[in-house]
């Protein structure tokens, strides 16, 4: 196989990592934020279950937790798994990182001293307000250097669908190296996952950039 | 008119005691100060005034509606709607500011009107401009609070209250956060309030300033309270606890 065709087809693959790391960030950063306040619910029970579940899914290897999501259908109800193989890359990635960044959201949230949810409360903000205007301004501040670790995390482990047979990058690499039996691919492909971490933490510097207004 | 009134509040942190019977009544341009010994409940009152923290026993009133009323022995509040029209009324200066820190000067005073009370934003933002002037703020409308001294700090958020228009304003320890030189400043703010009348109620440390603008004056002591009337009689009293409180901080 030539050079160019081997780098069309890890470019293919790139591009369906860059997939899987955009869905999982769209639906694991407002998931988290459900989670954590789950987490956070004075209802005991609630917060008691949730606290186990975020546990589960930080105490086992994501590779697992994406067998079990794209599995289960077929073994608890015998259904046909034929076209689940990417919603469940998306689902299981975006439940795994929705658990870390809930865990961030609350260390976050509750770092916020108690006298600025007070001030709110007296100036007559609802419970509503407070969070959006008040509190969820001044926890993103504070958390991002956290997320900007979840994110960088996410792009390296966007490899781990290769265990679903999905066709990203490594899982591409991988086939071309065993067929043309050429360590090349995995040089490449380490050469994509460092450019595409390299634009993320310029992205996410940017924006830490940006909130040090105050 | 009486603006605020509280009856025979008690309230317990699990086994502490803190407030054990306290009637207190604000009339209209009123400045009561209230002093006393730290940890005699002066915070929880006004916290509980403030509808901050969760009342037990006692009864509130602003402008004579009900807030909070007993029953069976127990406070119990009144509907949300009612709370809300009452929590207009009444603005609080925080010992630490709490000021917002990613809002600037003039946000922390313009926003709370603007999105809790739904005014016109121009209007707003004028009358708050105005407010900082008054303030001596004005140069500082765009800053950051952390860009500000204790003491610019302080007068922004007294300013924040303000811009709600309450009718009445409690402090907690206004000045207790400042450096000396500061606390003059925000006096200064406090002294030119109560010249145009505004309702008060003080929970202060400074004794000369509460002895100076006060119109009545609580002392408090082990949650209830030990002697009140105005600055001279209670200066004066012989309540011994009375005596012992002012000698400690002659002294201190
Ligand atoms: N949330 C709380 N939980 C438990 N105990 C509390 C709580 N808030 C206050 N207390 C206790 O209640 C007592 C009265 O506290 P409070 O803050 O009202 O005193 P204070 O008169 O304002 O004192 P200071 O002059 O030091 O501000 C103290 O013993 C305090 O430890
Ligand atoms: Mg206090």
């Amino acid at each position: 196989m030539s050079f160019p065709v081997m780098l069309s087809e890890l470019s293919e693959g790139m591009l369906k990592s860059v997939g899987i790391f955009v869905l999982t960030l769209i639906f694991s950063l407002p998931l988290g934020l459900v989670v954590a306040f789950g987490r956070m619910s004075k209802n005991k029970i609630v917060s008691g279950i949730i606290g186990f579940l975020i546990s589960i899914l930080r105490g086992t290897p994501l590779m697992l937790q994406l067998l079990v999501v794209y599995f289960f259908p077929y073994y608890l109800f015998g259904w046909s798994i034929g076209g689940w193989r990417f919603p469940a890359i998306i689902v299981g990635f975006s439940i795994n990182y929705a658990a870390y960044f809930a865990e961030i959201y609350r260390s976050g949230i509750e770092a916020i001293p108690k006298g600025q949810h007070e001030a709110a409360q007296i100036l007559g903000y609802t419970k509503v307000q407070t969070f959006f205007r008040i509190i969820l301004p001044q926890v993103i501040k504070i958390i991002l250097p956290a997320i900007t670790n979840e994110i960088i995390t996410l792009v390296k482990d966007t490899s781990l669908a290769f265990s679903l047979s999905y066709m990203e990058m490594f899982t591409i690499a991988k086939q071309i190296a065993a067929a043309n039996t050429t360590f090349m691919p995995f040089v490449v492909s380490a050469v994509f996952y460092y450019v595409f971490n390299f634009v993320v933490a310029f992205v996410m510097r940017r924006m830490e950039k940006r909130m040090a207004y105050y | 008119m009486v603006y605020v009134e509280l009856k025979n509040v008690e309230k317990s942190f699990d086994d502490l005691e803190v407030l054990k019977g306290i009637s207190l009544t604000v009339n209209e341009g009123e400045v009561v100060s209230i002093i006393g010994p730290s940890g005699s409940g002066k915070s929880t009152l006004l916290r509980l005034a403030t509808l901050l923290e969760p009342w037990q026993k006692g009864e509130l009133y602003y402008m004579g509606e009900p807030a909070v009323t007993m029953q069976n022995g127990y406070s119990v509040y009144e509907k949300p709607a009612q709370l809300k029209e009452i929590k207009k009324d009444f603005g609080l200066v925080f010992q630490n500011f709490n000021l917002f820190p990613h809002k600037t000067v003039l946000q922390n005073v313009s926003e709370a009107p603007i999105h809790v009370q739904k005014r016109e934003k121009d209007v707003v933002r004028k009358e708050a401009m105005e407010l900082l002037d008054k303030m001596g703020l004005s140069d500082k409308a765009d800053y950051y609070p952390s860009q500000l001294s204790g003491g610019q700090q302080q007068r922004v958020a007294i300013a924040r209250a303000l811009a709600l228009n309450p009718k009445v304003l409690y402090f907690d320890e206004p000045t207790s956060a400042l450096d000396p030189e500061l606390t003059g400043e925000v006096l200064k703010v406090i002294k030119a309030l109560a010249e145009q009348k505004m309702t008060m109620v003080i929970v202060t440390h400074e004794m000369e300033f509460a002895r100076n603008i006060s119109d009545r004056i609580i002392f408090m002591d082990k949650g209830v309270v030990a002697a009140s009337g105005t600055p001279e009689e209670v200066f004066n009293s012989d309540n011994t606890r009375m005596k012992e409180f002012l000698g400690k901080l002659s002294h201190a």
